[in-house]
């Protein structure tokens, strides 16, 4: 897994590319966990497009991203899921927790 | 990681000894969250070979992933050195039948013994990280048991494999 980051406007992205597991998913953690409470980016958005798969330990990244988000007040946005990433925040009926679009250009025009 | 057989390359007919079911494959590996992408490569490309759907597969996937990653991190706490035993098998669901209808997964481990309300799936109404990995292998899989035999944890799984829906023609 890679995980690498792109400023736009007031917009960080973050690339994933890779399966998120419980090998790696400690450092999308981190990384989610620096930008939300640490730089205090008012939107981080994930591009998921070339993730094939996420385990709960993922999801539960996932969420952290998105509960340190609503603690200081900014949004947390996910694009480009695929069917497996869909199905697994389904199953956890998180899907409509999140803020989810399609790709980059309506995540960051929403 | 060792993949002691695979039966779609080997002799489909090997059937184990104990259930006289036919053994599909057998993977030895060390708890090491290094090798999961592995497994789900290998268990991808037997569910596949097997006659799955895709999203069958998928669940099956995720099921093993799952599994895995709870020995990992709760039977070995996060050591990536254990041993895991996990075996494939098909199975039917009537003994007389020809046709393999399911897939039979044992994942054993020699941790301690897991404590009943670790086998508790927790409510998703609370928003919180952890606690879904047991909730997806449920979801994802038919029958889910666990039992504890002479100092080893064993998890089946077993997933049958459904009848392609039908199209309704108006």
């Amino acid at each position: 897994m890679q995980i690498s980051s792109r400023q736009l406007e007031t917009a960080t992205i973050f690339d994933v590319t890779g399966d998120i597991d419980l090998a790696n998913s400690p450092a999308v953690r981190k990384a989610l966990l620096r930008e939300v409470r640490e730089k205090r980016t008012q939107r981080v958005v994930m591009n998921l497009s070339n993730v094939r798969y996420i385990d709960s330990s993922g999801v539960a990244s996932l969420v952290e991203g998105l509960k340190a988000s609503r603690d200081v007040g900014s949004r947390f946005i996910l694009f480009g899921l695929s069917t497996s990433a869909r199905e697994v925040l389904q199953l956890s009926r998180l899907l409509k927790i999140f803020e989810v679009y399609d790709n980059e250009e309506q995540a960051l025009a929403g | 990681m060792k993949i002691i057989r695979s039966a779609r390359s080997g002799n489909p007919e090997e059937r184990d000894s104990d259930t006289g079911r036919s053994v599909l494959m057998r993977l030895e590996l060390p708890s090491d969250p290094n090798l999961l992408c592995a497994v789900r490569g290998a268990v991808e490309r037997l569910t596949e070979s097997f006659g799955f759907s895709p999203e069958d597969c998928r669940a099956v996937i995720r099921a093993v992933d799952e599994a895995l990653t709870n020995i990992i991190r709760h039977a070995y706490g996060g050591r990536p050195d254990q041993p895991i035993e996990m075996s494939f098998r098909s199975i039917r669901r009537q003994p007389d039948s020809n046709d393999a209808e399911g897939i039979e997964i044992l994942l054993c481990d020699r941790g301690p013994a897991i404590k009943p309300e670790q086998l508790c799936v927790r409510a998703l109404e609370e928003v919180k990280p952890g606690g879904l990995g047991l909730h997806f292998i449920q979801q994802s899989m038919d029958i889910v048991e666990y039992k504890r035999t002479n100092g080893t944890n064993c998890l089946r799984l077993v997933k049958y494999i459904r009848a392609p829906k039908q199209e309704v023609n108006s």
